[in-house]
This record gives structure tokens, sequence and C-alpha cells, in this order.
């Protein structure tokens, strides 16, 4: 009996925090005008911009221990 | 560690986080909300940090054993690696707290231990600076790095794992109670970690490289 009630007790619990949990706020706004994808694409642009340069960097001094040998 | 393969790999992680990091689906959280997704960004910075001060921290212990200059060399390149990482935790940590719990720096055990932690490591590069012998520094700066790192992880590890902490896996935590890591956010995550950690290696081994030529021309001057 009392495992019952814990276990009823504790669905109706678990029930509020979903009920609680559908009023946050989250970017919804900006999913749904697709400008969100802006700024992944933006994000995307400047890592890879820094990647090729890390890869440049990284040529640069392979050819200097090249000619260092 | 000079193949080219990993490096493409750890661009092509990180590439992956950005995209799924900004557009999946994760957990809505009070206070948080969209601030969530800063967990693929901010923590791995972390990682990387501690993986390069352990990575030091093995050279450190391999030029005691041996007294190859070289492995010097990477010592001190690996804590400047994980240096500019620990910069870029305490910079995003600041934004994301701002936020979240109201200032940039509240009194946190984790945060104040991580300030300790980096003053350490910052006197590390001040005390090898004012060494002028070239293996007296080398000498002493490992013994110091080999003393550094074990407080480190009981500064912003076990510390605040002790005592109440903002910070999630701490003692009386309610703001991330229903997040100890939501199972949303672990693959992101952990590619996020991975990915990271690689970049911070790569940068590394390059400025290993370049510390190698510039010895290498200051012998041969």
């Amino acid at each position: 009996m009392k495992k019952i009630v814990l276990s009823i007790v504790l669905l109706i619990l678990s029930t509020l925090s979903t009920f609680a949990q559908e009023d946050v706020d989250m970017a919804t706004g900006l999913r749904s005008e697709g400008k969100i994808y802006v700024v992944v694409l933006v994000m995307l642009v400047i890592f890879l911009g820094l990647a090729f340069f890390l890869f440049l960097l990284d040529r640069r001094i392979s050819k200097l221990e090249k000619k260092n040998k | 560690m000079r193949k080219k393969w990993w490096k493409v790999l750890a661009v092509l992680i990180i590439c992956g986080v950005i995209i799924n990091g900004l557009l999946g689906p994760v957990p809505r959280l009070f206070i948080l909300h969209e601030s969530i997704r800063n967990v693929y960004f901010h923590v791995p910075m972390w990682f990387a940090m501690i993986s390069m001060y352990f990575v030091s921290v093995v050279y450190s212990i391999k030029y005691l054993n041996t007294g190859k200059q070289a492995y010097d060399l990477m010592a001190i390149e690996a804590v400047n690696t994980g240096i500019t990482f620990c910069f870029l935790g305490l910079a995003t940590g600041m934004l994301w707290a701002n936020i979240t719990w109201g200032e940039p720096w509240p009194n946190d055990p984790k945060l104040n231990g991580s300030a300790i932690a980096t003053l350490m490591y910052l006197a590390y590069l001040v005390l090898r600076n004012a060494l002028e012998e070239e293996q007296k520094r080398a000498k002493i700066s490992a013994v110091y790095n080999i003393f550094a790192f074990p407080i480190i992880i009981v500064l912003i590890y076990i510390l605040p794992k002790l005592t109440d902490s903002l910070h999630p896996g701490s003692g009386g935590n309610g703001t991330f109670a229903d997040l100890q890591m939501s199972n949303e956010l672990r693959p992101t995550f952990y590619s996020s970690v991975i990915g990271w950690i690689l970049i911070a290696t790569w940068i590394c081994t390059m400025r290993y490289r370049m510390r190698l030529l510039e010895r290498k021309q200051e012998l041969g001057a």
C-alpha cells in the first residue's frame, strides 16, 4: 500500500514538472524564422577560417623543418 | 603526430559540434533556457586545458628521467597552450555566469579554485623566466610542474565537489538538479571535448616544433 501511494505521488510530481517545463522560453522564434541558420553559418565560417589558418601555419613549420635538416 | 588525418578529424568534429550544438535538441530548463548550449563550448575549454597540463606533467617526468632538453620544451609549450584555453574558459564562464548566476564572478569554490590554479601556472611561467641557466631552469620548473598538477586537480575538481558550488555535480545545487548531464546533451558534449582536446594538441605540437627550430638556430649561431 505504501508503495502504491508513493508511486502515485511520484507520478503526480513528475507530471507537475513536465507541465512546468512547457513554460520555459526557448529560441523558438529564431528557429521558426530560420534565422538561427545564419548564426550557425557565421560560426562555421569563422571556425573554418581559423582552421585553414592553422593548416597553413602547420605547412610553413614543416617547410622550415625540412630546410633546417 | 605529424600526420594530417587527426587534424582534419578535429576540424570536422568541431564543425559538427557547432551545427548540432546550435540546432540539436536540448532539455528545456529554467534560468538556463538556450544558454544550456554553452555546455558544448565552455566546458570543453577546461577539458582541453587540463589535458594539456597533464601532457606537460608527463613530459616533465620524462625530462627528469632522461635529461633530454626537448622534453622540457614540450612541457613548457603544453602549459602555454593550456593557459590559453584556461583564459578562454574563464572568459566564456564569466559571460555565462553573468546571465545565469547574476554576476560574472560569484563567490563559488570552483571559480576561486580555478583562479588560484591559473595563478599557479602563471607562476610557473614567471619561474621559468627568472632562471637563466638552461638545465637548472628545466629541472626546477619540472619539479614545480609535478607538484602543481595534483593541486590543480584538487582545487578545481575535488574541493568544489565537497562543498556547495554553483557548478553541477556539487553538493546542494538546485539549478542543474535535473541535468546531471541530460542524455540529449551527451553525444555532442563528448565529441566537443574530444575535438577541442585534439585542436589543443595540434596547436601545442606546432608550438613545440617552432621551439625546436628556434633552439636549433640558437645552437647553430
